[in-house]
C-alpha cells in the first residue's frame, strides 16, 4: 500500500516540531515568507516549555542603563560561556536581540514599563547591564501567547498532541516525519521540503529538574538517529535556585529575578556565602558558580534544613515583591506554605537548560544534514559551556526567525522527494513494539532509575570514576527500555508515551555521559573534581556525538580562529 | 505520617463508558493530586491519562475536578481536602471526554481563531506607560487552563457553545481592546459572535481562576459596559455620532 | 448527592460532586434581601412615620406631593423605583438574584438541569443594559439626600446634633460609597478609555478610574451594608415619628 493511502499524511514546505518560542518564531518567518507552514508539539499548543519562563529576555536595549549596547552584551554572554560559544551566534544574538523584542511588541505584547514609557529592564546573573525585558515573573507566558496569537493570525497550521518519532529520509536530505497522535494513538506522516527541530532541552533525565515531561530530547535523539551531529553535550546547566522542600515540588524554579531583584543567599550560619566565591558579582554570579557554591555549602554541612540554602527577599517591601515576583510569591505560599515577603525561601540547584544541542550553521541554523534545521535550546553552540539567565529566550527569537527564514528558502529551491515506504514501516514496528512485549518492565521504573543515574553520577561535580560507571548503567537501561511493555488501547497511553520517550533520553543521556567524561577539564557548567582546572587547549576545540553504523562516535573538533573586531570587544573587557 | 496513604477515585475510560476507580496512594509532605496521579501510573496503572506539563501552575494543562471544584491538579496540595473520604478526580465535565482525565477541548482554539488579532494604530509611537498595560497584564496573566470555560453554567449547563465564546475569551477580548495602542473594535462581535449577553455575571469564572484573575469585574463588566456605549446607551450614542472616536 | 461514578448522572438539577456546603452562600441575600424587601413594601404601603423634625425618611426623600393632590398613593412610590430600579440592575445584585432565585446557576459547578436559557439578551432581562440610567437617577436622589442630612443638624434654626442625625448622616455616606463604586461609573469616569495617556485628562480620569476601583473592589460590600443601612435609618424615624423611642440630643 502506498502511504498515502496507509497513513493520514500531510504536506508542508516547511515542518516545524516544537511549538516553544523558537519553533513558533520560526514557523512565523517562514510564514512571512510565503511558505506553507506546519507545525507538530507534543502538548496544546501554548503548553510548551517557553510557558515556564520567567525572568526575562535579554536585549541590549540600553533602556534603562544608557551604557549598554550589543557589544557588551556580546562580551558577556562569551565570558559567561566561558570563550565556548560559537562566536558568530553570540555576535548575531547581541545585535538582533533588541529587534526581535520591538517585533513582539508590535504584535501585542505588553512588558512592563519605565517611567518614560519603554521597556524595563531588570539585572540579571552574568549581565553588566540592567538588561532583561520582563514582564513580572511571566515573561515567558507573555512570549509564547504573543507569538501564538501572531501564527493563528497568520494562519498556520498546529498538529497538537502529535508526537515525531523518526525523520523520513531521500538519500541525504530529510523530506517528511513520522509520528502518532497521542489522543489516538494513530499514526502520520508529514512530507516536507525542509524541516526545523525546535523541540527544547533534555532535563527530564535528571531527578531534580525544573524541566517540564517534554523535555526529552527528542529533537536532539531524531537528528542524531537521522545522521546530525551533536555539539557540547556536557554542559548541562544546573541553575542554583530550586525549591527543595516539600518532596512534592524538589526541582520547581525559583527565578533568577529574585536574585536580579536584590535577593540574598545564605546559609545555615547565617553567612553571605556568596562573598566567598565571587566577592564582586555576589548573588549575580554566573549561574555555574552560584550553583556550585550552594552544592559546596550543602556538602561541607552548612546547608539549611532540608539541604540548600536560604534565598532571602524579604527586606524589599512587601508590596513591591508581589507585584515584581507574583508567581514567586504564589508558589511558595501555596506549594510550601512560606510567606516569602516575610521569610527566606530555601532553595537548591536543579537541572535547567541544555547548552549542547543539535550543530548548527550560525547563519541559517542547518544542520549537517540537508533540509534539516534547528533552533531554540534544541540546537548548540550559542551558549557554550555555560548560559546566561534571560539569554535563551532572546536565543529562541534570534534563531528561531533565521532558522524559518532559511527553511523557508531552500524549501523553494528543494527538488523534488520521494517518501520511502519501508522507513515508515519501521518507524511503526519501533513505535509499536512495546505492545507486542507482553509482560515486559514498566517504564515509569526504568525512566525513574535513569534519573538516578543521572542525577548521581552525572550531576554537578563529576569524576572518571562516575561518568564510567554511567556509561555502564546507561548500557543497563538501554536494554531494559528495549524491553518495556506497554498495555491498553492506543488512545492516550501515557506508559506507551514513555516508553518512546524513553529512547530519546537514553541517546541524549549517553551523548552527555560521553562527552562529560572526554573533556578532562572544568569549564562552566562542566565541572570535573579529578581535573578542576580550565585548560587552554580545551578552550580550542568542541566535542562532536554523531552515530556511524549504529555506534555512537566521538569526536574533537578545532575551533577556528575568532576574527579580529571580536577578539577586540572581547579584549575591552580585560 | 511516613505510612499514611489516600484514597483517589478516579475516573477511569471514555465519552461512552467509564467508572470511578479507588487507589491508595502513599501521602508524602506538601504532596499536591498530580503527584498522587503520577505516582498511580508509576506503580499501578501506567495508561492512566493525564494532561500535564510543568506542575508549577504556569501552563494550564492539568485541569480537572478534585471532589467536584475545578481546580489544576498540581496547585491543590492533598492536605487540603479531607482525608476521611476518597478524594474524587474526574475530568472537566464541559468538555468531551478522550480519556480519563484528558478531555477534547479544541473548541476553545476555533472560538480564539474568531478574535482577530491586535492591530496596531497607524503611525504609533510605540511609547506605553504601565498605568496603561495595568489592565491588559492582569488578563495576559491567563494560562488557558479553561477553568473558567469549564465552570461556566452558560457552557456547562446549556452547551452554548454555537454563539458563547466563554470567560477564557471575553479576557482575552478585553486584553486587546483594552490595549493602549490597538485600532480594533471587536464590541460587536462579542455582542453577536461571542454572545457576551449570555453570560449573567454570576462570577464562577472569577472563583475558579488559578491566576486569579476579576473576570468577571474586570473584563467581563467593563466589555459589558463598552456594549452598552455601542448598543444600548442613547446618549453614547448620539455623542459618537458627533465625535467618532479611535 | 450524585456521587455517580459516570459522567452522565451530573447533569439533574442541584447534583454536583462538591463536598463542601455550597448552597450555604445563598442563603444571607435570600433572607436579608427578602427582609428587606417585604419591610420596604410595607413601609411604602404604610405611608406614615416618615417625617419628624427634623429627620425626614430616606424612604419617603425627596418628598413628593405628600398631601396627595395629584398623587393618591404613598408618595413612597414615586421614589423607591429609582434606588429600587438601580439595585434590581446593579451587577453585584445582579448576581446575587441569578443565583439565589433563579437558581442560574444555584452554584459554581452544581448543575442547573436542561432548562431554557438566554442569559441577558432577551426581554425583560436585556433592559439591565440601563444600569447607567439609574445611576443618574440615584446621583439626583442622593443630593436630596444629602440636603435632608443637612436639615438635620436644624433643630428649629439652631445647629443640633441628635442620634438621628448621626444616624442619617452614617446612611448618606454608605450611599454614596455605594454608589460610587458603581461599576458603571467605573467605566464613565475612565474604563471605557483604552489609554489613560492619550487623552485630554487622561491623568485624572486616570486617578478618578483607580479611586473608584479601590472602592469597586468591595462593591458587594458596600452594596450590603449600604442596604441594611438605609433600612435601619428608616426604621429609627418611624420609631421616633411614631413615639415608640425618644431621639437623644446630643448637642
Ligand atoms: C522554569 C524555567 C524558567 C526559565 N526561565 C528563563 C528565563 O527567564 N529566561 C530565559 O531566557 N530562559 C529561561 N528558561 C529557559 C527557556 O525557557 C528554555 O530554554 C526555552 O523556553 C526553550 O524553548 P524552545 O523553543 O527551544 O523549546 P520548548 O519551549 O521546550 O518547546 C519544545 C517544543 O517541542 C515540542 N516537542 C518536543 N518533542 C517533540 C516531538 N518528539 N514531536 C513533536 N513535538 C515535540 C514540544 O511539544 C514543545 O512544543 C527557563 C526554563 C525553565 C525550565
Ligand atoms: S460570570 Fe459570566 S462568564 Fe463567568 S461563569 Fe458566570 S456566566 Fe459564565
Ligand atoms: S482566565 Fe483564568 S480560569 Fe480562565 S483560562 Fe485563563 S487562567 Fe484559566
Ligand atoms: S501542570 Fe502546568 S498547570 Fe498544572
Ligand atoms: S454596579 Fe452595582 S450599583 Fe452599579
Amino acid at each position: 500500500m502506498s502511504p498515502a493511502t496507509k497513513y493520514e499524511t500531510h504536506e508542508h514546505d516547511v515542518l516545524i516540531i516544537g511549538a516553544g518560542g523558537a519553533g513558533l518564531r520560526a514557523a512565523i518567518e517562514a510564514l512571512a515568507q510565503g511558505a506553507r507552514v506546519g507545525v507538530v508539539c507534543k502538548s496544546l499548543l501554548g503548553k510548551a516549555h517557553t510557558v515556564m519562563a520567567e525572568g526575562g529576555l535579554a536585549a541590549a536595549m540600553a533602556n534603562v542603563d544608557k551604557a549598554d549596547n550589543w557589544r557588551t552584551h556580546f562580551r558577556d554572554t562569551m565570558s559567561g560561556g566561558k570563550y565556548l560559544n560559537n562566536w558568530r551566534m553570540a555576535q548575531l544574538h547581541a545585535q538582533e536581540a533588541p529587534d526581535r523584542v520591538r517585533e513582539l511588541e508590535q504584535w501585542g505584547a505588553l512588558f512592563d514599563r519605565t517611567d518614560t514609557g519603554d521597556i524595563l529592564q531588570r539585572a540579571f546573573g552574568g549581565h553588566t547591564f540592567k538588561r532583561l525585558c520582563h514582564v513580572g515573573d511571566r515573561t515567558g507566558l507573555e512570549m509564547i501567547r504573543t507569538l501564538q496569537d501572531r501564527g493563528v493570525d497568520l494562519g498556520f497550521d498546529v498538529y497538537m498532541e502529535c508526537t515525531i518519532t523518526r525523520l523520513l529520509k531521500d538519500g541525504d536530505r530529510v523530506c517528511g516525519a513520522f509520528g502518532y497522535w497521542r489522543n489516538s494513538g494513530n499514526l502520520v506522516v508529514f512530507k516536507a521540503k525542509s524541516i526545523v527541530i525546535a523541540t527544547g532541552g533534555i532535563g527530564k533525565s535528571w531527578k531534580i529538574t525544573s524541566n517540564s515531561w517534554e523535555c526529552t530530547g527528542d529533537g536532539m535523539a531524531l537528528a542524531y538517529e537521522a545522521g546530525a551531529e551533536l555539539l557540547d553535550m556536557e554542559f548541562v546547566q544546573f541553575h542554583p535556585t530550586g525549591m527543595v522542600w516539600p518532596p512534592g515540588v524538589r526541582g520547581i524554579l525559583v527565578t533568577e529575578a529574585v536574585r536580579g531583584e536584590g535577593g540574598i543567599l545564605r546559609n545555615k550560619n547565617g553567612e553571605r556565602f556568596m562573598e566567598k566565591y565571587d566577592p564582586k558579582r555576589l548573588e549575580l554570579s554566573t549561574r555555574d558558580i552560584v550553583a556550585r557554591s550552594i552544592y559546596t555549602e550543602v556538602r561541607e554541612g552548612r546547608g539549611s534544613e532540608h539541604g540548600g540554602a536560604y534565598l532571602n527577599i524579604s527586606h524589599k517591601p512587601a508590596e513591591y515583591v508581589k507585584r515584581k515576583l507574583p508567581s514567586m510569591y504564589h508558589q511558595f505560599k501555596e506549594l510550601a506554605d512560606v510567606d516569602i515577603t516575610k521569610g527566606p525561601m530555601e532553595v537548591g540547584p536543579t537541572c535547567h537548560y541544555v547548552m549542547g544541542g543539535i550543530r548548527v550553521d550560525a547563519e541559517t541554523g542547518q544542520s549537517t544534514v540537508p533540509g534539516l534545521f534547528a533552533a531554540g535550546e534544541a540546537a548548540g553552540g550559542m551558549h557554550g559551556a555555560n548560559r546566561l539567565g534571560g539569554n535563551s529566550l532572546s536565543d529562541l527569537l534570534v534563531f528561531g526567525r533565521r532558522a524559518g527564514l532559511a527553511a523557508a528558502q531552500q524549501a523553494g529551491k528543494c527538488p523534488a522527494t520521494a517518501i520511502d515506504n519501508a522507513q515508515i514501516e519501521a518507524a511503526e514496528r519501533d513505535l509499536l513494539a512495546p505492545f507486542t512485549r507482553a509482560g515486559g518492565e514498566n517504564p515509569y521504573k526504568i525512566h525513574e532509575n535513569l534519573q538516578d543515574v543521572m542525577q548521581s553520577l552525572v550531576g554537578i561535580f563529576r569524576n572518571d570514576e562516575d561518568l564510567r560507571k554511567a556509561i555502564v548503567e546507561l548500557e543497563k537501561l538501554k536494554a531494559r527500555a528495549a524491553n518495556a511493555s506497554a498495555s491498553g488501547s492506543h488512545v492516550y497511553n501515557t506508559g506507551w508515551h514513555l516508553t518512546r520517550d524513553l529512547q530519546s533520553m537514553l541517546t541524549v543521556s549517553e551523548a552527555c555521559a560521553h562527552a562529560a567524561l572526554a573533556r578532562t577539564e572544568s569549564r562552566g557548567a562542566h565541572s570535573r573534581i579529578d581535573f578542576p582546572k580550565t585548560e587552554d587547549a580545551w578552550g580550542k576545540k568542541n566535542l562532536i556525538i554523531a552515530k556511524k553504523g549504529s555506534a555512537m562516535t566521538l569526536t574533537e573538533v578545532p575551533r577556528g580562529a575568532m576574527p579580529a573586531e571580536l577578539q577586540e570587544i572581547l579584549a575591552e573587557s580585560k | 505520617m511516613a505510612d499514611a496513604t489516600a484514597t483517589l477515585r478516579v475516573f477511569r475510560g471514555d465519552a461512552e463508558t467509564g467508572k470511578a476507580v479507588d487507589y491508595e496512594v502513599p501521602l508524602t509532605p506538601g504532596m499536591v493530586v498530580l503527584d498522587a496521579i503520577h505516582s498511580i501510573q508509576a506503580n499501578q496503572s501506567p495508561d492512566l491519562a493525564v494532561r500535564w506539563n510543568c506542575k508549577a501552575a504556569k501552563c494550564g494543562s492539568c485541569s480537572a475536578e478534585v471532589n467536584g471544584r475545578p481546580k489544576l491538579m498540581c496547585k491543590t496540595r492533598m492536605d487540603s481536602l479531607p482525608p476521611d473520604q476518597p478524594i474524587t478526580v474526574f475530568p472537566i465535565k464541559t468538555f468531551p471526554v478522550i480519556k480519563d482525565l484528558v478531555t477534547d477541548v479544541s473548541w476553545n482554539y476555533e472560538v480564539n481563531k474568531k478574535i482577530p488579532a491586535f492591530k496596531p494604530k497607524p503611525n504609533a509611537e510605540w511609547k506605553m506607560y504601565q498605568r496603561d498595560v495595568d489592565r491588559g497584564q492582569e488578563f495576559r496573566k491567563c494560562i488557558e487552563c479553561f477553568l473558567c470555560q469549564n465552570v461556566c453554567h452558560v457552557l456547562r449547563d446549556h452547551d452554548k457553545k454555537q454563539d458563547f465564546g466563554g470567560p477564557r475569551f471575553f479576557v482575552r477580548t478585553a486584553a486587546l481592546e483594552m490595549h493602549p495602542l490597538d485600532s480594533r473594535n471587536r464590541i460587536p462581535l462579542l455582542r453577536e459572535q461571542l454572545g457576551i449577553g449570555y453570560c449573567n455575571i454570576t462570577k464562577c469564572c472569577t472563583e475558579v481562576c488559578p491566576e486569579d484573575i476579576h473576570i468577571t469585574d474586570n473584563a467581563i463588566i467593563p466589555l459589558k459596559e463598552r456594549v452598552v456605549d455601542q448598543f444600548y446607551d442613547p446618549l453614547t450614542m448620539i455623542v459618537r455620532k458627533i465625535f467618532p472616536a479611535k | 448527592m450524585a456521587d455517580s461514578s459516570t459522567l452522565k448522572g451530573l447533569t439533574r438539577f442541584g447534583s454536583t460532586q462538591r463536598r463542601d456546603a455550597w448552597w450555604i452562600e445563598n442563603l444571607p441575600f435570600i433572607i436579608v434581601f427578602g427582609g428587606f424587601l417585604a419591610y420596604a413594601t410595607w413601609r411604602a404601603i404604610e405611608n406614615n412615620y416618615f417625617w419628624v423634625a427634623p429627620y425626614l425618611s430616606p424612604f419617603y426623600s425627596p418628598l413628593i406631593d405628600p398631601h396627595h393632590h395629584w398623587w393618591p398613593f404613598s408618595p413612597a412610590f414615586l421614589i423607591l423605583g429609582g434606588p429600587g430600579g438601580f439595585r434590581i440592575t446593579c451587577y453585584y445584585y445582579r448576581k446575587a438574584y441569578y443565583r439565589a432565585a433563579f437558581a442560574h446557576p444555584l452554584g459554581c459547578a452544581v448543575s442547573e438541569g436542561h432548562r431554557g436559557y438566554s442569559g441577558e439578551r432577551k426581554f425583560p432581562l436585556i433592559l439591565q443594559n440601563v444600569h447607567r440610567y439609574f445611576f443618574y437617577v440615584v446621583t439626583i436622589i442622593l443630593a436630596f439626600l444629602w440636603y435632608d442630612t443637612v436639615v438635620a443638624f436644624n433643630f428649629n434654626g439652631h445647629f443640633g446634633i441628635g442620634v438621628g442625625t448621626i444616624v442619617m448622616l452614617v446612611d448618606v455616606i454608605l450611599l454614596t460609597t455605594y454608589s460610587l463604586s458603581c461599576h458603571s461609573l467605573r467605566h464613565l469616569v475612565g474604563g471605557k478609555l483604552d489609554c489613560f495617556s492619550c487623552t485630554t485628562f487622561g491623568k485624572p480620569r486616570h486617578a478618578a478610574w483607580r479611586g473608584v476601583t479601590i472602592l469597586n473592589e468591595h462593591h458587594m460590600f458596600w452594596a450590603w451594608v449600604s442596604m441594611i443601612s438605609v433600612g435601619l435609618t428608616d426604621l429609627y424615624i418611624r420609631l421616633v415619628a411614631s413615639g415608640a423611642i425618644r431621639d437623644i440630643r446630643l448637642l
